[in-house]
């Protein structure tokens, strides 16, 4: 009888059951309430949308590895996971060759071309809509759906001047008094926070970004320092500089009304472009909301989060560099015999 | 006391699967003698002994048959009476082709006759001389010689000895057993240890997943009058709280010294086993050859803990308990998180083998590893506040110069990171290839 073969390999002989796809679906199936609500509410062309989205980026990711003769990575979930996240920063209006191109530009340029998965600067689905925003300002700034209401909701639809414009939009250009005319209602209030509101397909819904937030902090996929900063230094910066003059900013506004809980709970968060120390996090966090903060009140558009989070990733690397972990103990100063 | 408040190391450590079922649960056996037993005369780091014994002559249970007399070493003694067959060369999973004796054990010899000694009247000199003889080494795994490590360096001042009953690996129970079935033996070896080094305290450290274990040892504390000065310290279950600096940090508070020894803390750590392997030594003049290893695994069609002595072969181990199964995919010398995985059974039982596991695919895990995905998670888990991400990034392209920043040296190699990489990257073996290809280079 021949030999029975063992398998050799290096230690440790245990590994944890946790693997990169396994994360990037859970973090998938976290999103997927919020695109649930939003073909609700703007129409299952939304649907259609994260589709084109999503399948253009596993093709786009399977062409290039292909091309550049390297494995086939499409099993990772990463590319699926920047698909999906491309479709919820666009208008739900836009046209379907959009999250096409935008797709296309966040896989082939935004991650391939700087290596792969793990080795992008930037976050892939916010250089697409970045690129986007570039090459189709007009469908990107004025593609809003006023949303239906089905059924017994429909009282919670906010007023049809707003049809096609952000609330944020109505905020910076109309001011604060028009902003609470339309949403400082209990009833506007309301579909702020639950998400009945003009916005990008993945932004709505303040409540169900939070949930899915939460769970992956449950599964420890994402810890809460980044949120949480970016969280609160919106709140505190938007406070501070108030239209009206120091500390009197309208906080709810800033919070609910943007992109901010997609921003800070799933594009902040992203592994590769922030950096790993809990301190370096804090910092992290509270500089996107403060590039935020600074664009929508006194950028050109109205919403920063995306900018602001780009405009960050270039710094992630240094705050990963700056801030180190701590060691066990410092090393011995009169050390007898220096290791080689 | 709540488990919450239970003490363990500050920094990093993970929890991988106990699986200490069902060796946990089964008394220490002891395994009939092999035909033929292949004593490895370099066991653990340091000098080859040199032989005493050449072919054909006949040899008595625990007579010594190899000796080291210059630096690091220990010596090496006849598992059995019966005679020389050879001096040859056996595998050795890290040291490569190591000298070894062929015995072939004589069933009709007499067995080793114990020399009782009354330690207690020794001076430490001749205690710590007869730990030297008889050869005995560190039980944990690492098989680092101990009259060596219980001679610190005299400048440093030492004034706490710490047994090492953590056992922190998965599978393992042969220390778990050892305290369950020697208790007394383990706290008279602390005892003897106590007085070779002159301190006041010692401490043994068990983790609170082995209360039988914890009970035992306390009553086996009072039971030797010495309740207020052995203090038996229950600790939270977390992986790698048996490593000597993990420990330490443990139980006293105080952290090693990057490149520093246990002693510049004022310690020295001993495993429970070595406590027994020096009680058998000093008090009943019986040298190192015998030790207990946990065999388990679902690779394995009996999980068992044996008594076996240095130089069975692990084939005659395995058959002995039924064979491995259809499944088993791979062996591993020690625990699933620091083990040595070896190509073929030819090897042998040292001092320092404290199981041989077997197995599956099922539980080891297996797959191609992808690229770092910076989810630091590596850096939460280093019990040593090291930086294995960035290392295993610039091993994976070469730049072996660029990793010493990061900790390379002070890497003990636990597997805390590779064992949480959702990646499944060898961070390890990159860390392992990084330290090899400096200290070549020189």
């Amino acid at each position: 009888m021949a030999e029975k073969l063992w398998r050799v390999s290096m230690s440790p002989h245990l590994r944890d059951g946790t693997s990169t796809s396994n994360i990037m679906w859970t973090v998938f199936c976290a999103l997927l309430p919020q695109l649930a609500l939003s073909a609700w509410v703007f129409g299952p062309r939304v649907l259609l949308l994260a589709g084109v989205s999503i399948g253009s980026a596993m093709l786009a990711e399977w062409a290039v590895r292909r091309a550049m003769g390297r494995d086939n990575t499409l099993a990772d979930g990463s590319a699926a996971l920047t698909g999906l996240l491309l479709a919820y920063v666009l208008p739900p209006g836009v046209p379907l060759d959009l999250p096409f191109w935008g797709a296309v530009f966040s896989v082939c340029i935004a991650k391939q071309l700087f290596g792969g998965l793990g080795f992008n600067f930037f976050n892939p689905a916010l250089m697409g809509r970045a690129f986007l925003a570039v090459g189709f300002p007009v469908a990107m700034t004025t593609a809003w759906i006023m949303p239906q209401f089905p059924g017994f909701l429909s009282s919670l639809a906010a007023p049809d001047a707003v049809a096609t414009a952000t609330p944020l939009y109505v905020l910076k250009h109309a001011g604060l008094v028009e902003f609470l005319r339309e949403f400082g209602n209990q009833r506007g209030w309301a579909s702020l926070i639950l998400g009945f509101r003009p916005g990008c397909i993945g932004e709505t819904s303040p409540v169900l970004l939070l949930a899915g937030g939460l769970y992956l902090m449950y599964r420890r996929i994402i810890t809460w320092h980044v949120p949480a900063s970016m969280l609160a230094s919106v709140a505190l910066l938007a406070w501070v500089f108030g239209p009206e003059g120091w500390l009197t900013g309208p906080v709810l506004p800033h919070l609910f009304s943007g992109g901010l809980f997609l921003g800070a709970f799933f594009m902040a968060t992203d592994y590769v472009t922030s950096p790993s120390r809990p301190r370096a996090k804090l910092i992290f966090g509270a500089g996107c909301g403060a590039i935020t903060v600074l664009i929508r009140l006194k950028g050109g558009y109205p919403e920063g989060v995306c900018y602001a989070i780009l405009l960050m990733n270039c710094i992630s690397p240094v705050l990963d560099d700056w801030i180190r972990p701590r060691r066990f103990a410092p090393p011995l100063q009169c050390a007898p015999g220096k290791k080689p | 006391m709540s488990s919450t408040a239970l003490r363990t190391f500050s920094l990093g450590g993970v929890h991988p699967p106990g699986r200490k079922a069902p060796a946990a649960g089964l008394a220490i056996e002891a395994l009939p003698a092999p035909s033929e037993y292949v004593v490895p005369l370099l066991q653990h780091c340091g000098a080859p002994a040199a032989p005493l014994v050449k072919k054909g002559e006949v040899v008595a249970e625990g007579q010594c048959i190899g000796r080291v007399d210059k630096g690091l070493g220990a010596s090496v003694h006849s598992p059995c009476a019966g005679k020389v067959t050879g001096l040859v060369r056996t595998p050795n999973p890290i040291l490569g082709l190591v000298p070894a004796v062929a015995i072939e054990p004589d069933p009709e010899a007499a067995a080793f006759a114990p020399l009782p000694e009354d330690w207690e009247a020794m001076e430490a000199c001749d205690i710590l001389g007869r730990i030297k003889e008889a050869g005995v080494v560190g039980m944990g795994g690492a098989g680092f010689p101990t009259h060596i490590k219980l001679c610190p360096p005299p400048d440093l001042k030492v004034d706490t000895f710490i047994a090492n009953g953590v056992e922190c690996e998965s599978y393992l129970a042969a220390d778990h057993r050892l305290m369950l079935e020697r208790t007394a033996d383990v706290v008279q070896g602390v005892r003897i240890l106590r007085k070779v080094l002159g301190v006041e305290r010692a401490l043994i450290g068990v983790e609170a997943n082995k209360p039988d274990a914890i009970a035992a040892l306390l009553a086996a504390v009072e039971a030797a009058g010495e309740g207020g000065r052995i203090s038996v310290q229950p600790l939270a279950v977390k992986y790698p709280q048996g490593s000597e600096k993990q420990l330490i940090s443990a139980l006293t508070g105080r952290n090693v010294p990057a490149g520093g020894l246990p002693a510049h803390v004022g310690c020295v750590v001993q495993n429970v086993g070595t406590c027994c392997a020096v009680y058998e030594a000093v008090a009943l003049g019986r040298p190192c050859y015998e030790r207990v290893v946990t065999v388990a695994g679902a690779g394995v069609a009996r999980a068992a803990n044996l008594r076996c002595r240095v130089g069975t072969s692990l084939r005659y181990l395995v058959e002995y308990l039924g064979g491995a199964t259809d499944e088993a995919a791979s062996c591993v010398l020690g625990g699933p998180m620091m083990g040595l995985a070896v190509q073929n059974l030819d090897y042998r039982v040292t001092k320092a083998t404290s199981g041989v596991l077997l197995l599956t695919a099922a539980e080891t895990g297996t797959g191609d590893f992808g690229p770092c995905i910076r989810c630091g998670r590596c850096l939460d888990a280093c019990p040593m506040g090291l930086e294995p991400r960035d290392i295993s990034i610039y091993a994976e392209r070469g730049r072996y110069a660029d990793t010493p920043r990061f900790g390379l040296w002070d890497c003990f190699e636990c597997g805390s990171c590779a064992y949480v990489c959702p990646a499944k990257r060898p961070l390890v073996q990159f860390i392992r290839a990084s330290k090899l290809r400096l200290r070549c280079r020189g």
